[in-house]
């Protein structure tokens, strides 16, 4: 056991390496990978048409089913786990994804308020001349 | 000497994980490479997430010209979907192929991944030309501008993708399964894969959002 696991992690794995399987395991986790997504695809663009739930759930539940398929996504196409082969991939991850979200909620928040606080297009005008 | 070695084992195993390594060394090629790929693919994101925020912020700023529910096609958008979902999926088989040095599969799922992703590029070409023939080009409106510059970069991106493609079969054919050539697929596969991840952003964020405002 103890010795599996050192020749296991002899290194880190690259990004979109998996850990040493055969290559029926591999294409299953291709195959789930691809039924996951193509259910939260569908159940997307349902939930977007619908008039069956709550409308203003709608935008929300369709952020979170992306961030879901995005999940499923890293998991089972790129491989990037949470095991301690995978450190540097997911610290590398988790950088992107700071600086997106500092990005578009920083982008998305200032131009919300500056939008409220500004007055409309055509009292602007006359103070421009 | 016992302390040299607690200290040695230490260092072997900075974050007490239970794994102990004596002496690894550098990282294999392969890692480097893919791991430089990695951080690229990550700035690439942040670079979509720019337009991302552009769109979210101009997605209402339509200057009397259409707004999205106008003019997008919910049915297109699904066909765009599943096409890139399924050349994910072969792509991965591809490389699966390419791991174990099978050539027939690796032809076969690279060429249907060619395939899927050029009905992708048509279907949304078509798209892009009949907005411009109806006169909702990208100057239109500040809209419509964010619309074409956000899905139109990751519509060059699988373009560029397409090409890679070509060549990493064409060096396959010439050269076999070399150690570098799966480098350059393991990158191939990666990119693929990220842009699928980036077109589940737009098909949520811009079509699907975009018609429900």
């Amino acid at each position: 056991m103890s010795d599996q696991m050192h020749v296991r992690t002899g290194h880190d794995l690259a990004p979109g390496e998996e850990e040493q399987h055969s290559v029926g395991e591999r294409v299953l986790g291709y195959v789930v990978g691809l039924g996951l997504a193509l259910v939260l695809t569908a159940t997307s663009f349902f939930i977007a048409g619908t008039d069956l739930v709550w409308q203003p759930s709608i935008p929300v539940a369709l952020i979170v089913l992306a961030i879901a398929q995005m999940g499923v996504h890293l998991v089972f196409f790129l491989h990037i786990t949470t095991g301690p082969d995978n450190t540097n991939n997911v610290l590398a991850l988790a950088f992107g994804l700071l600086v997106v979200f500092l990005v578009v909620g920083g982008t998305v928040w200032i131009m919300g308020h500056l939008n409220a606080n500004m007055p409309p297009m055509d009292q602007i005008m006359p103070m421009r001349k | 000497m016992s302390m040299t070695a607690t200290a040695g084992r230490a260092h072997a195993d900075p974050h007490h994980i239970g794994l102990v390594v004596e002496h690894p060394g550098p990282a294999s090629k392969r890692i480097v490479t893919a791991y430089g790929f990695w951080v690229f693919l990550l700035s690439d994101i942040v670079m979509f997430s720019c337009f991302f925020a552009a769109y979210a912020v101009l997605s209402g700023q339509t200057a009397g010209g259409p707004s999205g529910s106008e003019i997008f096609e919910q049915r297109n958008v699904a066909i765009e979907t599943v096409c890139l979902l399924l050349s994910s999926f072969t792509c991965g088989m591809a490389s699966i192929a390419a791991d174990v040095r099978n050539r027939f599969w690796f032809y076969l799922g690279m060429t249907v991944t060619c395939v899927l992703g050029l009905i992708f590029l048509t279907i949304e070409f078509r798209e892009f030309a009949d907005l411009v023939a109806r006169g909702y080009g990208p100057s239109r409106s500040a809209f419509l501008t964010s619309f074409f510059s956000l899905v139109g970069c990751h519509g060059l991106h699988v373009s560029a993708g397409v090409l890679w493609l070509l060549t990493m079969m064409a060096q396959v054919f010439a050269k076999g399964f070399r150690a570098d050539v799966l480098r350059r697929m393991m990158c191939f596969a990666l990119f693929w894969h990220a842009l699928d991840i980036v077109w589940v952003g737009v098909f949520s964020v811009v079509y699907l959002l975009g018609s429900a405002v």
